[in-house]
Order: C-alpha cells, then structure tokens, then sequence
C-alpha cells in the first residue's frame, strides 16, 4: 500500500503531464507542435539507426573528457591556491573576472586558437567548468578546520598524509558543490559548441533539424537531450552519495 | 611573524600581472598577435567601440533583455515556490517532475526558441527565463522546507490567515533562500541572455562578439568579452549588495558585522 503511494507520488504527475501533451496534441497541425505520438514514432528511426555512434558518443565523449580534465585542473590548482595565503590574495580578483565572464564567448575565442575541431570544444568545455570547481576548492580548502589542521600539524604527519586524510576529505563537499555546477556548465558548452561550428554531434545534428524544419526529429533531439542531462545529473548524484556517505551525521 | 600586504595590494598586484602577460605574450612572440592582441589593442579596440552608438545600444539591450529575465523567472519562481512549497501534496507530487526538468539543459531549448520566435528577443528571453526559473524555484522550495514548524502550527493556532501566514511566517523564514535563488538566478540570467544573442543572434553584446569575430575584428571582440565579463563581475558585486542589504535583520549577516 505504501509502495503503492509512493509510486503514485512519483510517477503521476510526470504520467499525467506526459499524457496531457499527449492528448493535446493528437490531432494538432500546427507545424510546430507535431502530435507527441509523431515524435515517439520517429525517436527510433531518428537516433538509433546510426546516429548513435556518430552524433550521441562524440557528443558524450568531448563532454566527458573535457569535464575530467577540468575536475582535475580545478581541483588540482584549487588546493594549491587554497593552501598558500598569499597567492590566493594575489589571484583572487583576477579568478572572480574569468568567473563572471559567461563561459559560452569563450567559444568564438578559442576558435581563434584552435580551429573548429575536437580541440577546441573540449578546450571549451575545460575552460568553462575549471571555474567553479577551482573557486570551490579554494573556499573548500580554506574551510578545513582550524583545530583538525593543526591537530594534524602535532602528530606529523606528512605532506602527502595531510593532504590525503585532511585537506581533500575536509573540502570535498565543496569540491562536489563546485563540481555539480561544473557538470550543468559542461552540459551547456557540449551543446553550444558544436551548435557553432561542427561537422557532427548533437548540438549540430539538433540544430540542422531546426534549420531543415524538420519539426519531429528536432523535437526527439531536444527529448534526447533533456535524457542526457537527466541521467548524468543522476549519476553525478550517485557518486556524490558513495563519495560523501561517510559525512551522515 | 612577517607582515604580509594588505589583500587589496596583492590582488590589484594579480590584476596587473594578468594585463602585464596579455601584454608581453604577443609581443615577444609567444603567441600570434592575430590571435590574442597585445592588451593596449584591446584597450584602444574598447575606447573604439564606446564612441559607437551601436555598442551602446547592445550594452543596454543586453542589460534589458537579462533584467526581463530574471524579474519573470523570480516572480514566477517564488510564487510558484510557496503555493507548491506551502502544500504538502502538491510539494510531494511535484517534486519527481521538478528533479526531472530542473537538469533539462536550457540550450536544448535553442532550435525550438529560434523556430517560434526567430531571431526575436522572445528567443533569448525563452532560454533565459527557462534556466533562471528552476534556480530560483529549487531555493524557494528550500526555504518553504525549512519554516520551523512550531512557528507554522502557532500561526495555524491563532488562526491567521492563509496570506497572514505567508507575510510572517513562511516569507521570512523563505527570505534569505530567495535572496539566494536571485545571487545564482542573476548569474545564470546573464550567461544565457549572452549565450542566446551569440547563438541566436538576438541583439545584445553577444551577437556583436559574434560579429567581431567573423568579421575579424579580433581587438574588438577581445575588447566586448572583456566588458561581458565586467558585467558579470558587476552583477554578482550587485546581487551581493542586494542580499546584504535585504537580509540585515538576519542573523547570518548580523553575525559578520564585528561587534
């Protein structure tokens, strides 16, 4: 009975919703808004008969790439900043400026630099994401508590120790809290970058939908991309989870 | 104990090695001037554009454009967050839908905004108001979420009004996640307001850095991501101000006014 509830809670007004597009669109001839039944029917045909492997995985993969290299860089360069006093007063107002500026002109930026390939796009991505891990790293850091800190200072231990047991653990949150928004920053950048300038991909393949008018298969690739930034937020959630569990209070 | 500079000096310090390296890269060479102008370009590339009624008028439709914005996304996320915040069954029935929407990317939005609207301001307004609304609507469900609920069940005990309740109780308590929702809100707004003129082509800032580049008027385009990015830098200033400033009452800026 319970479970039975709870279903209900979660999955009814997604199913109504759903089933409200449904039926308001079943006769529809308005070219824009083509019946949903339409758009189910050519999901399939669109995405899964070859575009998969030559638009999705590209896509995924550039994200993915690019998002780890920013983890590290950011994470990287964020202890260090966090660490040393002094250089993070020197660097503070020079990150704050790179922060504000909106991630997506870096494109036309770095396509100076790097052309239109796969280069650039993950230089993109990179140097839109770096911000707000790196900045939450430093705050992370410099969070650490004051008494673990010199507790560990006492007993010695090493610099490896100390970074691995105390300054990493301690800001974690933060550095999850930083890498969160990273991760939608990312999803962003994937998008816009391949909506520029780019011979394949989803943000190409959406955007050439729009300019052929073809109106179904743009509509799948807006619902293919909303599944995407659905499931990694899921699993970002899920390694935050495994990566925090052992902070439950 | 050595004395260490003022935070101030080392920062401005940071500053003018950041202009100091835009400077000299280009010209020692390490990096092709066409590609990245010495700084003074770019600085003369700005002074270019402010004698240009057209940067102005991007400037200000920009400003517009992120303003309409976020004051849409706020009003509809906060009312939208304390009707569904202050009613169980619509916060539990709601809350799958919205975890589901909320990671939708906004740009995903872009070929069907560019289908209805065209290269209107609508478009860039879509996306916009889209990306902004979850933000603040996820802090206001926070706030709604965090109303002590012996504060709740004395107000329902003296039987104050639905709207008596929400003007003492519920705002109050909501107010500094609002005020949150609008600090991130304002920031994302800008991004996508920017995102929107470059890939759309809606007037704004963003498609002239558009058309600096294809133009190759790569100063120039330096110059106006520089002033982006100073927007930005002012908005968050901005928003920060406002939170303080709305919040004084409260004991979270209270606590950091040394007594």
């Amino acid at each position: 009975m319970n479970a039975l509830r709870k279903g209900v809670q979660l999955l009814g007004l997604p199913v109504l919703l759903i089933a409200l597009w449904w039926v308001a669109t079943v006769n529809s001839d308005n070219f824009f808004w083509p019946p949903l039944s339409e758009i189910a029917g050519t999901f399939r045909e669109t995405w899964f008969t070859g575009r998969f492997t030559a638009d999705v995985l590209p896509s995924v993969g550039r994200l993915l790439a690019g998002y780890g290299l920013a983890l590290v860089l950011g994470v990287g360069l964020g202890v260090a900043i966090g660490s040393l006093p002094v250089l993070r007063a020197v660097l503070e107002p020079v990150l704050e400026f790179f922060r504000a500026i909106p991630p997506p002109v870096l494109v036309p930026v770095l396509m100076l630099f790097a052309g239109i390939g796969t280069t650039m796009k993950i230089l993109v991505i990179v140097s839109g994401c770096v911000w707000p891990i790196l900045l939450n790293t430093v705050e992370g850091v410099r969070a650490v508590d004051e008494v673990l800190r010199d507790t560990a200072r006492c007993y010695r231990l090493g610099r490896r120790a100390r970074l691995l047991r105390l300054v990493l653990p301690g800001a974690s949150p933060q550095i999850c809290a930083g890498a969160r928004q990273g991760l939608s920053v990312g999803i962003i950048l994937m998008v816009i970058s391949e909506m520029f300038a780019a011979g394949n991909g989803l943000g190409f393949t959406v955007v050439q939908f729009q300019r052929t008018f073809a109106v179904p298969q743009m509509w799948t690739g807006i619902i293919l991309l909303g599944l995407i930034g659905v499931l990694l937020s899921l699993i970002f959630r899920v390694a935050e989870a495994r990566l925090l569990s052992w902070r439950n209070e | 104990m050595r004395r260490t500079p003022p935070p101030w000096a080392l920062g401005g310090l940071g500053l003018a090695g950041l202009v100091l390296v835009l400077e000299a890269t280009p010209r020692v060479g390490l990096v092709d001037r066409r590609y990245l102008p010495p700084f003074s370009a770019m600085v003369e590339a700005l002074a270019g554009q402010a004698g240009t009624a057209e940067f102005w008028r991007s400037l200000l439709e920009t400003l517009r454009g992120w303003a309409l914005g976020l004051g849409i996304a706020m009003v509809a996320g906060v009312v939208l967050g304390l009707v569904i915040g202050g009613v169980p069954v619509a916060r539990t029935a709601t809350t799958s839908t919205i975890e589901f929407l909320r990671p939708i990317p906004s740009v995903a939005l872009i070929p069907l905004a560019v289908l209805l609207f065209g290269t209107d301001l609508r478009s860039t307004l879509l996306i916009v108001v889209y990306a902004t609304f979850w933000q603040v609507l996820v802090q206001v469900l926070y706030g709604v979420r965090d109303v002590d609920p012996v504060a709740r069940e004395t107000a329902r005990s003296y039987r104050f009004r639905p709207l008596t309740q929400v003007r003492t109780v519920l705002w109050p308590t909501a107010l500094p996640y609002v005020l949150t929702g609008f600090r991130l809100g304002a920031a994302v707004a800008l991004i996508l307001e920017i995102t929107g003129e470059l890939v759309i082509g809606s007037p704004g800032l963003g498609r002239q850095i558009a058309e600096a580049q294809n133009s190759g008027a790569v100063p120039a385009m330096y110059a106006l991501v520089i002033v982006v990015g100073l927007i930005g830098v002012a908005v968050n200033a901005a928003a920060r101000a406002t939170e303080r400033r709305a919040l004084r009452w409260h004991p979270s800026i209270r606590r950091e006014i040394p007594a």
